[in-house]
């Protein structure tokens, strides 16, 4: 029974689409919607157009408020794409929710003009027309967070690989600072991007400084030894440098070694590199 | 090559294969007298813990006649999964290139 009445309004709202589409951009328009980057006018009107289309034919399914059937998938993902692109562009949480909100008074409007007559249908269309839209808020809802979440794990990695940056200090030297603490994730980061710099600069020694590397402990040194070690593979002999003196003392009583000559300091460590290369500094005075 | 002897794998090795290269490489060795051998591995996406043995095993043998061995060529994918797996191949040696390879064998017999 109360099928028949909301395929009848959906086929209302087909015939009443350009009218209803004018209005709502009208109302998205006052809401500040439409920003010239982000949201320009045709795609504000496409996005109604084809929203309005795939919403009428929801509400001629069989249970448009069901939201386990493929029917409301499919009516979902016609949105979902659009909303998460205008996230990650820049559209706040309230002007995504506003985009489609805004529709709402217009519906409610057709209803009482199609229903006003009967009062008892017209309270059951917006009971029907209303958890309808409250299904939709919560799609809105879990795009837009959903898209900042994708945001975030991005800029993560990103923070990742600009923390380990590897420097060409000479002819045949490398230098990685590493910053911050060492676990499994950027050891991994450390080794691939070490490796790669080796091959690409032909490099014969690494000098590995873990003087911004708070705590180093079996863990932490297990993964200072892996890099080590996989340096090797690839021909070139790993300096530690940056130790300190905490961090000594530490490591002997843990009995922790590196098994690689390690210096307290970067400029040690370079200044070995160069004698280690065959390369002598003399001063012109 | 002088007194180098140069093997590039190119495939997938396997039991018998490498059984032949070893066998192969020892007769090689001993026939031409060479004091240095280079294997370059740089045809290689994957180098599992078979191949790792066979590599050390290689190395040793050729000590044992006399030669020093150094794996060359070895790509960053392949040093990080042989590190993560825990074979270090220690004790054999590794270079670049075929020219820090060259290098490092005229060290090793030596003639640097």
């Amino acid at each position: 029974m109360g099928d028949q009445n909301v395929k009848k309004f959906s086929k209302v709202l087909s015939e009443r689409k350009e009218e209803i589409i004018n209005k709502w951009k009208k109302t998205q328009m006052d809401e500040a919607l439409m920003q010239l980057d982000i949201l320009p006018e045709y795609e504000l009107e496409n996005f109604d157009k084809e929203f309005i289309e795939n919403f009428s034919k929801l509400l001629s399914t069989d249970r448009p408020e069901d939201t386990s059937t493929e029917e409301w998938q499919n009516f979902k993902e016609s949105f979902q794409g659009f909303i998460s692109e205008k996230s990650k562009q820049g559209l706040s949480i309230q002007e995504n929710l506003l985009l489609i909100l805004t529709l709402k008074p217009l519906i409610f409007d057709s209803i009482k003009e199609v229903f006003g007559k009967d009062p008892d249908t017209c309270t059951r269309m917006v009971e029907i027309l209303s958890s309808i839209f409250d299904n939709i808020t919560v799609e809105l809802a879990n795009a837009h967070i959903k898209s900042r979440e994708e945001i975030i794990t991005r800029q993560e990695e990103e923070i990742t690989e600009l923390s380990t940056p590897v420097v060409r200090l000479w002819k045949g030297i490398l230098a990685v600072p590493v910053i911050g603490t060492l676990d499994s994730a950027r050891t991994q980061v450390v080794m691939e991007t070490l490796l790669q710099r080796i091959v690409e600069t032909e490099s014969d020694i690494a000098i590995i400084d873990i003087t911004g590397v708070p705590t180093v402990d079996t863990q932490v040194a297990q993964h200072i030894i892996k890099t080590i070690n996989a340096a090797r593979l690839m021909g070139a002999e790993c300096i530690i440098s940056g130790i300190r003196p905490q961090i000594a003392q530490t490591m002997v009583g843990l009995g922790v070694s590196f098994e690689v000559e390690t210096k307290s300091s970067l400029a040690d460590a370079f200044s070995l590199a160069l004698k280690k290369l065959g390369y002598v500094i003399t001063s012109e005075k | 090559m002088g007194d180098y002897l140069i093997v590039s794998i190119q495939i997938d090795m396997h039991d018998r294969l490498a059984l032949q290269l070893q066998q192969d490489l020892s007769e090689n060795i001993t026939k031409t007298g060479a004091k240095g051998v280079l294997i370059d591995i740089s045809a290689l996406d994957i180098v599992d813990s078979f191949i790792g043995r066979m590599l050390g095993s290689i190395s040793s043998i050729s000590r044992v006649l006399g030669a020093e061995t150094v794996i060359v060529g070895m790509k960053p994918a392949v040093a990080i999964t042989l590190v993560e797996l825990g074979l270090e191949l220690k004790g054999i040696h590794t270079a670049l290139n075929i020219e820090k390879g060259m290098k490092l064998l005229d060290k090793l017999t030596g003639k640097a």
